[in-house]
């Protein structure tokens, strides 16, 4: 049964891109448990508001766990510590009474801070930018049931296709890798007969940018899917390097 | 000149329906409208604000199509936009299940799931387009649900006897997104949309052109990073910025989803249309806090197999609002299957508004089924003796997760529990049948207008009217604007009106910001939400509407002498921003319930209690309230002028709605 808890809450606070960063502890009294993680910063941003001090910036927009917005290292794991869900689905009742919760950003090259828990990740949109996508114009193209797709593979691509660009995967990685995010896309169209034609010279465009931006190289750690809110796989990884590898055997 | 009301009618000329049989409308406007040709697109600069499914979709087009595109969001990425959170699915008239599917017959659901209030031509014309929306999102690599033969599966969703609804697990608003993202992103690498994320609009810029007449020419917009105010010019404006049920402040919609550009929209003469038609869903995780956030909605496609219920008896009710007996512990006979009873015909699956309306009566009753008496059960047990735990997991499987996760219960063993919540606005900005506004230049698309849903939207059709206007309509439609700007050159925002503009940005800023008052934006935000639900929400009647009205001007009053806004306004400043957010909701709340006093009858989502038949259902005054609603603003304080649009139907019989045979 959910219950009130006293928490501890230990937040780094920045106040801009250049300046120093720390952290800083408050006390919050009566947490409902059933109450979500977010809530519970709510509640203590109220606090904040009310002895006049600056509340704590932090990203969400969805709070059900699609838009990929909210970010978070809960304890030293991105999301919190439960297992496939983001930070805005985590509850209170994975606390318990008198815990001190270290709340902290995205840590990684590739997403600098924007303010205190606040990350710019505009990073991943670059890369999508680079060739995330099959290249049709609106209009003019076949009938939907035209080119039968077998179920086991559209399964597949779908997914491949459940990745919210939250950068999770980069944040954990020790290498600031973004290989499971360009993976996902990369998977999703390869996998698929629209997406094929492009697919070689998709995984270079997408990794080519990658690189181009500061993120690490991938060493197969495997920490990514581990943190992963959508559980996407690893396997996405080695499709990737295989039409990469393909890719480079074109030129 | 523009066509205006003539004597607060606007006639079927000012909204430019197009003539001929309901079905050649849109191809006889197609075979006649003016284009612009490729070297003058060049030319001509498009401000899309909102990358949900409407704007991202219409962004991308016209970039393809050789406009220059300004795109902008609130979010840190144009993915993120709230339309990313729908569940359920996407229509199509495609006919794949051979169920007897046609244009015409989507378009009659439509139109009659919106209790007769949308206007036919268009209601057509998004029939008409629906089956190119799945083709086109399929050619941009959408992995749409299959079946085991290759080709696309299809379920049903309510107000509908065939299966049209497309859906990609219960992430279908995700993926089509996605589809649309990936289309933006595309443009944007290619130079040809210039994206600004993480901005936020806060006002439009208007133009006179050489007959003195106002034209939309550009937005003032928020750099929500640094706080800078800043200016954008265009030849034509599009505003995709979705619904304001957020004037709630509970409601399934995002945290940052809002009606503001469309109150600046109003300010500047466009018409307000139909702002009570707010959709209550039925199946949203009933409310467990007052430190709640957020209502999550459970995808409707849930009542394809879910059946929905409450006790018989009301000591088995009290004992579980006591928490003393679970659902699954009352047997088959107790148990009151109140939509199968009263609506044989469509069991589970009648609209929304109806559904709503039958959970809130046994409620009312004291048949509820949580601790505070606001819940009804959805039921699996069913579908799981028929189907199996691993089919209804495989259908389902994310959004049981996603109860679970709430509410620590785990929806295979005990029945769901839900309850209706505030979750799509069928009202929103009027626009002719080229989606402009009734200011030149200014377009509207999405949910953020009035157009297609009339007093009810049936579930799956919010996807499918974003992605026609943006994909199929407002591509074709903006060129006839165009067309005759060719000539006008790219202006500068140096220009006074521009100036003045952003001076009224930030005079209204600077005042917020010095009020220093004792309230937070959300405290004053939540007693709002308390009215509306109140008194604005799934009964309302003439008393309540009153002193929901009296009820706000004093919220109003307190917002502007007493709330607080810590930071700097030239800084990041997440309270300011709801802060600008919230002076609108206001405004809209008002609105919606002035609007909602004048419609004396039924409609839709839309339920006085005066007017109601013996058996509870909504009654329509078809000689009276045949029309759409528009509200003309007349300045700060002051009562708006209405406008009626008549809505004379020329294709097709009105009927009372019927669900039951
Ligand atoms: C939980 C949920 C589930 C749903 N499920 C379904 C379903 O299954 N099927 C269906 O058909 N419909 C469904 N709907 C409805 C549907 O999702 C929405 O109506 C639709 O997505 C709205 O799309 P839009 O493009 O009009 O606006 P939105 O997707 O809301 O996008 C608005 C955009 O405008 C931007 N914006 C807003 N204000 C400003 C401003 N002032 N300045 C700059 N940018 C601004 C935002 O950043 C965003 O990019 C669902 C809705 C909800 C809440
Ligand atoms: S792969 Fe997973 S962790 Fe990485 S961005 Fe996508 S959803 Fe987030
Ligand atoms: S806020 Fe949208 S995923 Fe968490």
């Amino acid at each position: 049964m959910d219950q009130n808890i006293n928490i501890k809450v230990k937040v780094w606070r920045q106040a801009g891109p250049k300046e120093q960063g720390h952290f800083e502890t408050y006390e919050l009294q009566n947490i409902f448990q059933g109450a979500s993680f977010l809530e519970m910063i709510d509640i203590l941003n109220e606090k904040l508001i009310s002895e006049h001090k600056d509340p704590i910036a932090f990203d969400h927009d969805c709070r059900e766990g699609i838009c990929g917005m909210c970010s978070l290292y809960v304890n030293g794991h991105p999301h919190g510590p439960d297992q496939e869900i983001t930070t805005c689905q985590l509850h209170m009742r994975k606390f318990h009474d008198g815990e001190t919760i270290t709340i902290e950003p995205w840590r990684s090259r590739a997403f600098p801070v924007i303010k205190d828990l606040m990350v710019d990740r505009s990073a991943y949109d670059k890369i999508m930018q680079a060739g995330g996508f099959v290249s049709v114009n609106t209009g003019g193209v076949p009938d939907a049931n035209a080119i039968a797709i077998p179920k086991p593979v559209a399964d597949e691509a779908m997914d491949a296709a459940s990745c919210i660009g939250c950068g999770a995967c980069a944040a954990a990685c020790k290498n600031g890798s973004a290989m499971l995010f360009v993976s996902a896309k990369v998977s999703q169209l390869a996998l698929l007969p629209q997406g094929k034609i492009e697919a070689a010279r998709r995984a270079k465009a997408m990794v080519a940018k990658m690189d181009e931006l500061g993120f690490g190289n991938c060493t197969n750690t495997g920490a990514c899917a581990a943190e992963c809110p959508k559980s996407v796989s690893l396997a996405n990884i080695a499709r990737l390097n295989r039409e990469f590898i393909c890719a480079k055997f074109k030129d | 000149m523009a066509l205006q009301p003539q004597n607060g009618i606007i006639t079927p000329e000012m909204a430019k329906i197009p003539q001929g049989p309901l079905e050649k409308k849109w191809t006889n406007y197609k075979d006649h409208q003016k284009l612009v040709n490729p070297a003058n697109k060049r030319k001509l600069d498009i401000i899309v604000v909102g990358t949900g499914l409407a704007g991202a979709s219409a962004a991308a087009s016209l970039a393809e199509m050789g406009f220059n595109v300004l795109n902008f969001c609130i979010q840190d990425s144009p993915r993120r936009a709230h339309s990313i959170a729908a569940q359920g699915g996407i229509n199509a008239a495609k006919n794949y299940q051979n169920d007897g599917d046609s244009i015409y017959r989507l378009y009659y659901d439509t139109i009659k799931g919106g209790d007769y209030r949308a206007r036919e031509a268009n209601v057509y014309r998004l029939a008409e387009v629906s089956n190119s929306i799945i083709d086109q999102c399929v050619a941009q690599g959408v992995p749409f649900a299959r079946e085991y033969g290759g080709l696309l599966d299809n379920r049903s969703f309510g107000g509908a006897q065939v299966s049209r609804t497309f859906y990609a697990k219960g992430q279908t608003g995700q993926q089509l997104l996605l589809g649309a993202y990936s289309a933006l992103s595309r443009q944007i690498g290619k130079g040809k949309v210039k994206m600004y994320t993480r901005y936020e609009m806060l006002d439009l810029v208007m133009i006179k052109d050489e007959n003195g007449e106002d034209r939309a020419r550009g937005i003032i917009a928020r750099n929500l990073v640094t706080g800078r105010i800043e200016r954008f010019f265009a030849h034509a404006v599009v505003i995709g910025t979705g619904g304001y049920g957020n004037t709630f402040f509970l409601s399934t919609n995002a945290m940052a989803s809002n009606g503001s550009a469309a109150m600046q929209m109003y300010r500047h003469g466009a018409f307000f249309a139909n702002p009570c038609y707010a959709q209550i869903h039925p199946t949203c995780i009933p409310k467990h806090g007052d430190f709640q956030s957020k209502l999550t909605l459970m995808s409707e496609s849930l009542r394809n197999d879910g059946r929905i219920w409450v006790p018989k008896k009301l000591e088995d009710a009290k004992k579980l609002q006591a928490g003393t007996l679970k659902g699954r512990d009352i047997p088959e006979e107790d148990r009151d299957y109140y939509l199968e009873r009263r609506y044989p015909a469509f069991g589970n699956l009648v609209p929304r508004d109806v559904a709503s309306r039958a959970a809130k009566e046994r409620c009312d009753k004291g048949f509820g089924v949580n601790n505070t008496g606001l819940a009804v059960f959805l039921d699996f047990s069913d579908a799981i003796k028929r189907l199996g735990k691993d089919v209804v997991a495989q259908k389902y499987g994310n959004l049981f997760q996603m109860y679970e996760k709430i509410v620590d219960e785990n929806p295979y063993e005990n029945p769901m529990m839900i309850f209706p919540a505030i979750h799509y606005t069928m009202g929103g900005i009027w626009v002719d049948y080229e989606l402009q506004t009734s200011v030149k230049g200014l377009f509207c698309i999405g949910e953020a207008n009035f157009s297609d849903h009339g007093a009810n939207r049936l579930g799956a059709s919010a996807l499918m009217q974003g992605l026609a206007d943006g994909y199929f309509v407002l591509p074709y439609t903006i060129q006839n604007y165009l067309a005759d700007q060719i000539s006008v050159p790219r202006m500068s925002t140096d220009l006074p009106e521009f100036a003045a503009a952003e001076k009224a940005v930030q005079d209204k800023i600077q005042k917020l910001m010095s009020i220093q008052g004792k309230r937070s934006v959300d405290s004053i935000h939540k007693e709002l939400g308390l009215i509306m639900w109140d008194f604005v929400g799934m009964g309302r009647t003439a008393e309540g509407l009153k002193t929901a009205i009296k009820k706000i001007d004093e919220i109003k009053k307190e917002f502007w002498s007493n709330v607080f806004i810590p930071g700097k306004a030239d800084s990041l400043n997440n309270e300011l921003e709801k802060a600008l957010r919230l002076a609108d909701f206001i405004e809209i709340g008002r609105l919606m319930a002035v609007d909602a006093l004048h419609r004396e009858e039924s409609c839709g989502g839309h339920f006085r209690e005066e007017y109601q038949t013996p058996d509870g259902e909504a009654l329509r005054q078809d000689d009276k309230f045949s029309y759409v609603g528009c509200w003309k603003y007349t300045g700060e304080d002051k009562e708006p002028e209405l406008i009626k649009e008549p809505l004379d139907y020329e294709f097709t019989e009105r009927k009372t709605r019927n669900y039951k045979a």
